[in-house]
């Protein structure tokens, strides 16, 4: 069973004045099958470890250990980290000019698969994936990001995770900006992926209203660089009643 | 491409579009057309046309110290049968027929040359092979001049192609008879060191169609002047261009299209890539339509995708409208930046760094160069790029 590990994870960028800490220890077990609500407000540093996990060239991981499967996750490369079974949904996928959809994602499948799939049952199963996240068919010939509407990027995020069928899934703000139609077919996919049962989820969020769609077995408040509390379910319950007012002091309610 | 957010530092991509009555594009050439070197003070750097060229890089074409030596390029034509193959003198009918020189290396080319090599296909005769013209710079300085005469329905593919070392400074003149259609190829291939200077004139007759594809690749500074005339209505022309400026090189390509004839259409698209330091590459699209041709129909275009930091573009279109009565007319210029944050994309779905950079720039080109519509070309200029890539990562 594919687990992720974190274990005192400590992650700096470099500020004006020097580097600053970004996030101070952030210990976290995903498994196979799990779902994690990662919530809290802004600057608490959810994107950061989203990131960082990725291997974002802007993050310098100054102390601890992300493992994969017992596997060294900081000593891969972007690439690497993709191909042993990260992914992640960014919040802002960057416009890459000259590279149609459909070109990038079997590029891309074939990376992550490590061979080209076959062409008939890949245009089929592009087909179908795209329908169901409601994308016009001619989505596909489009340049990567280039003009899509903030739904249509998230879609597009979200119709390469299930393509890709990572073992550890890491949803950085996909609900934001997302009306409410959107949301639903967004979380549908999520959904798809979840109910194979062999994802592990990382679901990065602000708000409570995706945990509506997508139920998560973790609740983990992040806040001033780590994990603030963690609980079940319920812990989002609260976050909606009460806010983050009570951790935005860096005081651990729990 | 993202217009507005994505331009580097370093480049210039204004426009312009004037509705004028006395035109600009021709006026604003520090002096006018002519065939005698003479004519054309020395440049010093801030005219107009000369303002984004290195003139320390012109190895003396630009001052009359660059002297010609024999064997300094050669000239081989390989063509089919039925067509014919001559070398003239200065006196020659056709020689300058084209187009007259618009710039001081120009008019020194013109000055300078000794024999001219003209390529006619008679009319009415279809060439079903590509002529191909190689041009080989032996490490010499060069005055060339090459005439390509298509009679009236004639069709013909021509493939020039340069390569090697040297100093040339040449006018290439296009003569398309009423019908004819002609395609061109110059594919400037060149060695590092070489310096290429050169003016393209193209008078394309009634109905006719002209097709000038410009690759640009190699040398140490190539400056290129396609110039489309029409010597009839209903003519056609398409300039499509791709460049590949390396580290330390000068491409600059200056097109003007002169709308001298009603119900004639032009159609220029070029694309440049730019990597390492000091690469600098320079558009200029001058689109002229003057006040009798009505039912023109034009558009020019140039993207640049910039790979890494340090190179420069300078993209410069300018369409001037004196008649009302047209079809069409348009431009559009746009240089982009594949930077961190696009690579960090791709490699985070698992693309391998080269991989990634490939797909973008295959991408980037692969939709002019299906428009060339010569299989082999095609797949030859891919092969180049991927070559480019391969030098660079």
């Amino acid at each position: 069973m594919a687990t992720l590990e974190i274990h005192d994870l400590h992650v700096s960028v470099e500020a004006e004045n020097g580097p600053r800490e970004i996030l101070k220890g952030v210990d976290l077990t995903v498994k196979q099958g799990e779902t994690h609500a990662i919530m809290g407000p802004n600057g608490s540093g959810k994107s950061t470890l989203a990131y960082s996990l990725a291997g974002h060239p802007k993050y310098t991981i100054t102390g601890g250990t992300v493992t994969l499967d017992g596997e060294d996750v900081l000593e891969m490369t972007v690439d690497e980290r993709a191909r042993a079974g990260l992914f992640l949904a960014m919040q802002y996928p960057v416009e890459v000019p000259g590279v149609s959809v459909s070109n990038f994602l079997r590029t891309s499948a074939t990376a992550v698969r490590g061979e080209a799939p076959k062409l008939r049952t890949w245009v089929k199963e592009v087909r179908e994936t795209m329908e169901r996240l409601q994308m016009d068919s001619s989505f596909a010939e489009r340049n990567l990001n280039e003009g899509f509407s903030g739904g249509e990027k998230k879609r597009h995020e979200i119709l390469q995770l299930e393509l890709l069928k990572p073992k550890i899934a890491i949803l950085d703000e996909t609900d934001s900006g997302l009306d409410v139609d959107a949301l639903r077919v967004v979380s549908e996919g999520v959904n798809r992926v979840r109910e194979s049962g062999e994802v592990g989820t990382l679901l990065i969020t602000h708000y409570t209203r995706i945990l509506r769609y997508i139920k998560p077995d973790f609740v983990h408040v992040f806040a001033q660089g780590r994990i603030a509390e963690s609980g079940g379910a319920e812990l989002a319950d609260k976050l909606e009643n009460e806010g983050y007012e009570a951790y935005a002091k860096g005081g651990v309610t729990a | 491409m993202a217009e507005a957010q994505n331009i580097p530092a370093g480049s210039t991509t204004a426009g312009s579009i004037a509705v004028a009555a006395e035109s600009t594009v021709a006026t604003r050439m520090s002096a006018p057309p002519s065939y005698d070197v003479a004519d054309f003070p020395v440049p010093h750097g801030r005219e107009e046309e000369w303002r984004f060229t290195p003139l320390e890089r012109l190895r003396g074409l630009h001052d009359g110290s660059a002297v010609a030596q024999d064997g300094g390029v050669t000239v081989e034509v390989t063509a089919p049968e039925g067509v014919i193959v001559e070398t003239v003198g200065r006196d020659d009918a056709r020689v300058g027929k084209a187009g007259i020189p618009v710039d001081r290396v120009a008019a020194q080319a013109y000055s300078s040359f000794e024999k001219a090599s003209v390529v006619s296909v008679p009319k009415e005769t279809v060439v079903s092979e590509p002529i191909r013209i190689a041009v080989h710079g032996e490490g010499g300085v060069s005055y060339g001049h090459q005439i390509i005469e298509l009679g009236a329905f004639a069709e013909a593919v021509v493939v020039i192609d340069h390569t090697g070392d040297g100093v040339l400074a040449a006018n290439v003149d296009y003569l398309l008879g009423d019908g004819a259609k002609l395609t061109v190829v110059s594919v400037q291939d060149w060695d590092d060191k070489a310096v290429h200077v050169a003016q393209h004139n193209a008078l394309v007759g009634r109905d006719a169609s002209f097709k000038s594809i410009v690759v640009t690749f190699g040398g140490d500074l190539v400056r290129l002047q396609p110039r489309v005339q029409y010597a009839g209505t209903g003519g056609e022309a398409e300039l499509f261009g791709l460049y590949f400026t390396d580290r330390g090189q000068h491409q600059e390509h200056r097109l003007f299209v002169d709308h001298n004839a009603a119900h004639c259409k032009s159609n220029a698209a070029y694309k440049g890539a730019l990597q390492g330091t000091d690469a600098h590459a320079v558009w200029i699209g001058d689109v002229l339509i003057r006040a009798s041709a009505e039912g023109t129909d034009t558009y020019e275009m140039n993207r640049n995708l910039v790979l890494t930091d340090g190179a420069r573009v300078d993209s410069v279109p300018n369409l001037e409208i004196e008649t009302g009565e047209i079809a069409g007319a348009g431009h559009a210029s746009a240089t982009g930046r594949f930077d961190d944050e696009q690579l960090f994309y791709l490699m985070a779905r698992g693309i391998p760094e080269t991989e990634a950079r490939r797909l973008v720039v295959r991408g980037f080109f692969a939709e002019l160069v299906q428009k060339i519509g010569l299989p082999d070309v095609e797949e030859r200029l891919m092969a180049s790029i991927e070559a480019e890539l391969e030098a660079s990562v």
